[in-house]
Order: structure tokens, then sequence, then C-alpha cells
């Protein structure tokens, strides 16, 4: 009964999976559910940025535009565009980043993201007069203030982020909550206490954002900017203050569309290739493993089904390295059917029926798969660096291929023990009288 | 059972005779870095279509005669984008010759020094999470089988295979002018990953006979284990050799060195997992057997 039960579950993700695939799925889930590919198979989008380095000595030029680089590579990543492209360009008197975006459609975003300088800067008015001034009243805001620089800039800060204005008449309103390093916080606590009842004003690119009156000092090096912002400028302006400010400003010169790195014909090649390769290892699997083969077989093709479908879902931008993951995955969800077709062989060598035996070779060959998959997944996460730690790794191009590798191998470990063993419960035990 | 392991110096043999010569290209000649790694030329030319109309495998077929042309992207303005490492002021002068010989009168938009697509850093933290999560696996393994042997002996397989396949990657450097580049990097994870996958199976195996007959002495049971697991490691093998195999011969060219790694990478990790993890936990017992025995 419970093989039953579990078959149908099996039989409802695979109808799951078909549907999502088909052309009408994305209709029925209302978003997108392409699937994405990267640079080295579809091509994406190439820009240049020009840098402004009138500012900078000569000498300077070439850091200054390693930092621009890896700034704005920082802000791909949060801003979550995976697989980028990102390299600095010279020539004479032109420094240059080259960006290169994954996809065609949706990006502007992206681009709009890339170019801003995002010079956090904090500043307090130090007219002469400023003592005997009523900020409160409204009377003062027709005068001109003469805002001065604190030294308080987004260099001290720890993190910037998302939220929701608690009180007042904008209550609901998406603000920016900065968090300043221990240092910050300080000269934080000692710029509102010196302007308790004085505006602190906060300017992003020399432009004022919003200048509120202090009302006490504050010692917990927080702050919040609120400025009409918008969800999806609060979360860009977050984005930019957590990659740091660009320091030199950036202009986008150009923007054209470009082909796959790896060639058109190498890609259907290769993909020709790869469907050529399954099919010899399905059919090994059939000759060598008889009917037990041909439920492998059926495990195999459903893990491709429901592995695509979390692709799609999740998405993850397939590449080349992605693919590798993909392949090393497969043949870890072959050899779990493999350890247990073996065990299974073994046990009936042994003279046991073949339901015990089943039930035994299942279970013995766990212990392995088990312990060989958890390996792979911790090298998989390490490398995926969920958690953003900055002496890890955080290329995209190896975080795409371990996140392919985890995503197959926790399908693997599904398809292999679960649809494997529910199949041949089915439909090769011998039927029991009811 | 087959006495497997009677034959372990042999093994080691083997396994040295690969070792050594990597060990020794490596350290003499080192690894190629691609264009990924150095930085190197960016060229944008747009082609006037007399002789042919220009496509990038035409191009590609002019770029194969030592431009060293890494890859080419056509733009939705109908330009072409060059990349390559050492594609110097000369060489672009002569490829624009040979473009406006077969194809047609080309012009150059611009022609830059590019950086480094995979920087020191980047390398440097994939390496520090490579060591952490050697160093992790060793744990998980020490402690799934309950004795730190099984844990350092996987991860010197796992040496065994990255360095081998290091190595001739270095001989391929010299003698083919091959270039590792950032697909190279993944293969080497791929790899890694592989290697201690297939070695904790085999491993499994001893421990599981450990349990089954104490009676037997350490190194039968690990011949028990090798002749039970052989078997599957060669079929599991086989399914991945198979569809790389098809890959390397059918699929494209510019993958074809990718795909290479990988199949070096998955015959020396099933070699490894049988003929080098296991005789080491034989070789571990007797090192052991013979400390512990009172010196006269």
């Amino acid at each position: 009964m419970k093989n039953l039960q579990r078959f149908f579950l099996i039989v409802l993700l695979v109808i799951l999976a078909v549907v999502i695939n088909l052309p009408y799925g994305a209709k029925l889930l209302k978003r997108d559910l392409s699937l994405k590919k990267g640079l080295d198979l579809q091509g994406g989008t190439h820009l240049v940025l020009e840098t402004d380095m009138a500012n900078i000595q000569s000498s300077d030029r070439l850091d200054a535009l390693e930092s621009a680089k890896q700034i704005i590579s920082r802000r791909v990543d949060l801003y979550g565009v995976s697989e980028p492209v990102i390299q600095t360009a010279t020539l004479k008197d032109s420094y240059r980043i080259i960006v290169e975006l994954p996809g065609i459609q949706g990006i502007n975003q992206a681009i709009e993201l890339i170019g801003q300088t995002a010079q956090l800067d904090f500043r307090e008015d130090i007219a002469s007069d400023a003592n005997q001034i009523n900020y409160a009243s409204p009377s003062a805001f027709s005068r001109i203030f003469s805002f001065e620089s604190t030294g308080l800039t987004g260099k001290d800060l720890k993190k910037a982020s998302v939220s929701f204005d608690q009180s007042g008449q904008t209550a609901g309103q998406p603000v920016v909550a900065l968090e300043f390093t221990s240092e910050g916080a300080e000269k934080f606590a000692d710029i509102t206490q010196r302007n308790v009842s004085r505006p602190v004003a906060i300017f992003l690119d020399d432009q004022l954002v919003t200048a509120p009156l202090v009302n006490e000092a504050i010692t917990t090096g927080q702050a919040i900017i609120s400025g009409n912002f918008t969800a999806e400028a609060a979360s860009q302006l977050t984005i930019q203050l957590n990659a740091g400010a660009l320091p030199v400003p950036i202009k986008i010169i150009e923007q054209k569309n470009i082909s796959a790195t790896l060639g058109a014909d190498s890609v259907i090649k290769s993909l020709k290739a790869g469907i050529i390769g399954l099919t010899l290892v399905m059919l090994f699997m059939w000759f060598y493993y008889g009917k037990n083969g041909l439920i492998a077989n059926i495990a195999l093709i459903i893990y491709g089904l429901i592995t695509l479908t979390v692709y799609k879902l999740i998405p993850v931008t397939l590449t080349l390295p992605g693919i590798a993951g993909f392949i090393l995955s497969v043949g870890m969800a072959v050899d779990s059917n493999i350890l247990i077709f073996e065990r299974l062989k073994e046990e009936l060598r042994g003279g046991r029926p073949f339901t015990i035996a089943l039930e035994l070779g299942f279970g013995r060959a766990w212990d392995s798969i088990k312990d060989a998959n958890v390996a792979t997944i911790i090298t998989a996460l390490i490398l995926i660096n969920p958690l953003n730690w900055n002496f890890l790794n955080t290329s995209g191009m190896v975080r795409g291929f371990a996140l392919t590798l985890l995503i197959g191998v926790l399908i693997s470990l599904f398809t292999g023990i679960v649809v494997t063993r529910t199949l041949m419960r089915l439909f090769l035990l011998p039927r029991r009288s009811a | 059972m087959i006495n497997f392991m009677k034959y372990k110096t042999i093994y080691f043999l083997i396994s040295l005779l690969f070792l050594l010569p990597s060990v020794y290209f490596l350290s003499r000649y080192g690894l190629k870095p691609s264009l990924d790694f150095t930085g190197g030329s960016l060229l944008e030319l747009t082609i006037k279509p007399t002789h042919m109309e220009p496509t990038t495998a035409l191009l590609e077929d002019i770029a194969k005669q030592g431009f060293n042309i890494h890859s080419i992207q056509q733009t939705s303005q109908g330009t072409f984008l060059f990349k390559g490492k050492d594609f110097s002021q000369s060489l672009n002068q002569k490829f624009q010759h040979e473009i406006s010989t077969f194809i047609g009168e080309s012009t150059e938009i611009s022609f830059e020094n590019i950086g480094p697509t995979l920087g020191r850093e980047l390398i440097k933290k994939t390496l520090t999470s490579l060591i952490i999560a050697a160093s992790l696996i060793m744990l998980y393994v020490t402690s799934r089988f309950k004795d730190k042997k099984y844990g350092i002996c996987a991860i010197l397989a796992m040496l065994h295979d990255i360095l081998i396949l290091l190595g001739v990657f270095s001989f391929l450097g010299v003698y083919r002018h091959v270039q590792v580049d950032a697909l190279f990097v993944t293969a080497l994870l791929t790899i890694l990953s592989f290697s201690v996958h297939d070695t904790i199976v085999v491993y499994d195996r001893i421990r599981e006979s450990l349990k089954l007959n104490p009676k037997l002495s350490f190194t039968q049971t690990v011949n028990k284990a090798v002749t039970e697991t052989l078997g599957r490691s060669i079929n599991n093998s086989l399914t991945i050799i198979f569809m790389l195999l098809s890959l390397y011969l059918l699929g494209g060219p510019t993958i074809k060195w990718f795909i290479f790694a990988l199949l070096i990478g998955t015959i020396s990790g099933t070699y490894s997992s049988t003929f080098t993890a296991a005789p080491l936990l034989v070789l571990w017992e007797q090192i052991k057997a013979r400390q512990s025995k009172p010196t006269p």
C-alpha cells in the first residue's frame, strides 16, 4: 500500500515536471520559465564602461581601475546576475571596464546599477549663525544650508539593508537601514551629539537625499535613510552601498549583444554528443542489468526531468562548467543504482529470496551512497559559499558549477533511493494476493 | 576473493610512474595559463563581405593558423570581437591581412589590452575553499569510519588524482601548447569530488566486512572488499567514460581539452580508489604493526 502511495507521488512529480517544462507551464505559473544559458552557450550583453580618471594621478590609475572592477563585480553578484565576465581594458589614456552579462532581456536594471558611483556622505550645517536657527520652524528651510562633510562616509558602513519605515506619516515606505562599523558608530555618535535638534544631511553622489533633524545623540551605530524610495530604488541603493562606492565616475559608452563564446556549432555538436553519450549509458545499463537496468533508466529519465525543472524554477544559469557538474551528478545517480544492483546480485547469490535480497541490497547500499554523497555535498556547499564569506570563493563560474552539482546530487539521492526502490518493489516483486 | 593486496608494490609503482613525471613537469615547466588568468588583447572589427559572408566559423579557421585567438564573438551591430593572449599588434596586422584576402576588407574599431577574468585573488580564494573542503571531508570520513587512516588515505588518493591531472596538462602545455583556462579549474573540482566519492564506496565495503568478518586479517578484509567492489567501480566509471568519450569525439572543438581533463581524472580516480586508497590503508596498518612491535 505504502509503495502504491509512493508510486503515485512519483507519477504526480513527473506530471508536474512535464507541465512546467511544456510551453504553457510558464503561463500557468505566470513567470518566465525559459532555461537561462550563460555567455559561453548563448551569449549576452557586452557593456563598455569608460572611467573618468581626470582627478586621479596617472600612477594610481591602474589601481583605481582594478578597484572599480572589483566593486562592479560585487554589485553584479549582489544583484543576482550569475556568471558575468568582468575585465579591465586599457589603451593609452583610456581606462575601461568590460562587463558581459548573460541573457539579453531584463538586464536594464542591472545596467543602471553598475554605473552609479554611490559615494555616501554625511554632512552637517556649519553656518556661523547655526546656533540661532530654530530648525523645527518652516522658515528655517527657506535659507540656504551650508553643509560641510563630517568625515563619515560609506567607508564606515558595515551593512546596508532594505527595511520599512515603522512610524510617522511615511510608515510602510521602503527605507534603507544603515549599520556602521565600530569606528563609524563612534563618529556618528559624535556627529549626532553636537547636532541635536539640527539637521544631519545624507548626500549620495553630491545629491541631497534627505536631511532629518537629530532628536538625540545616536550611539547604537544605526541610522535610516528615508527619501521617498520605491522598493527597487531602495534595494539598488543597498546593493551599491554594500558593494562600496566606485573610486571614479563611470559612464556606459557602448552596449551591444554578443554571440556565444563557445560558438553556436560547437554548442549544438556537444549537445548531440551528450545525447548519444546518455543513450550509450542507458543501453549499457539495460544490457548489463536487464530488467533492473530498465528501471534504473526510467529513474534516470525522471532524474533528468526533475533536474531540468529545478534549473528553470531557481533559476540556474546553465554554462559549460554547470554541465560538467550535471554530468558528474548523472554519474553519481547511475552509481547509486549500480551499487544497489550489485548488492542485490550478491544477496541473491547468497541464496536469499528476491523479496529479502531486495530490501537487504537497498539497506546495505544506502550506507555507502550516503557517505559518498555527503562528501560531495560538503565540497559543493563550500564552493557555493552561501553566506558570502569573504575568504572563500566568490567567482560566479565556480559557484555555478557547485550549484548544479549540489542540485544534481540531492535529486540523484531522491531518484536513486525513492524512485528506483519503489519501482522495483512494485514491478519486480512477485505479486502477493491481496 | 583475489589477493589484490599482494601486489600493492606494483600498484604504487604504477602510480609513481605517473606521479614522478607529473611532479617533474609541474616543477620544471608549470602550467600554461590562458587569457582567463593573464589577460590579453581585445580586437573589434567590421568586415565587408567582398569574397564571402563573414561567419564565426570561417574566422575560426583563419584564427587557428597561429594567431593565438581564444574566442570569437559576433555582436548585434555586425562587428566581431576577438580575444587572445599574446595577440600582438603585428599579429593583429597579419590577421587582418588574412581576413582581407579571404573574406573581405576589415576595419579596426578598437584594439585594447584586457585584464584577466580570473585574477590572483579569485584563484587564492578558490584554493582556500578547496583546502577547507578537503579538511572537512577528511574529518567527515574519519568520524564516519571512526579511524583517521581512512580520512587521510582518502585525501591522499585525491591528491594523487589532482597531481596527475595537473601533470598531464603541464606535459600538454609543453608539447601541444595546451593552455589551462577557467574551465580547467572546474574540471579539477569535478575530479576532486569524483575521486573522494569513488574512494568512500570502497572504504564503506571495508568497514562493513570488518564488522561482518571480525576474524579475517585487515589485509584479507581489504582484499575481500576490493574483490567485491571492483565490478561496480569499473561499471560506474564506464558509464561516465561513455558519456565523456562521446563528448570528446563528437562534441565541439572548443570543449575538447575540458572533456579530456575530465576523462584523465575519471580514469585516474577509478584507479586510485582501488589501487591507491585501499593499499594505502594496508600499508598504514603494516607500518603501525611494525612500530608497535617492541624493539629488541
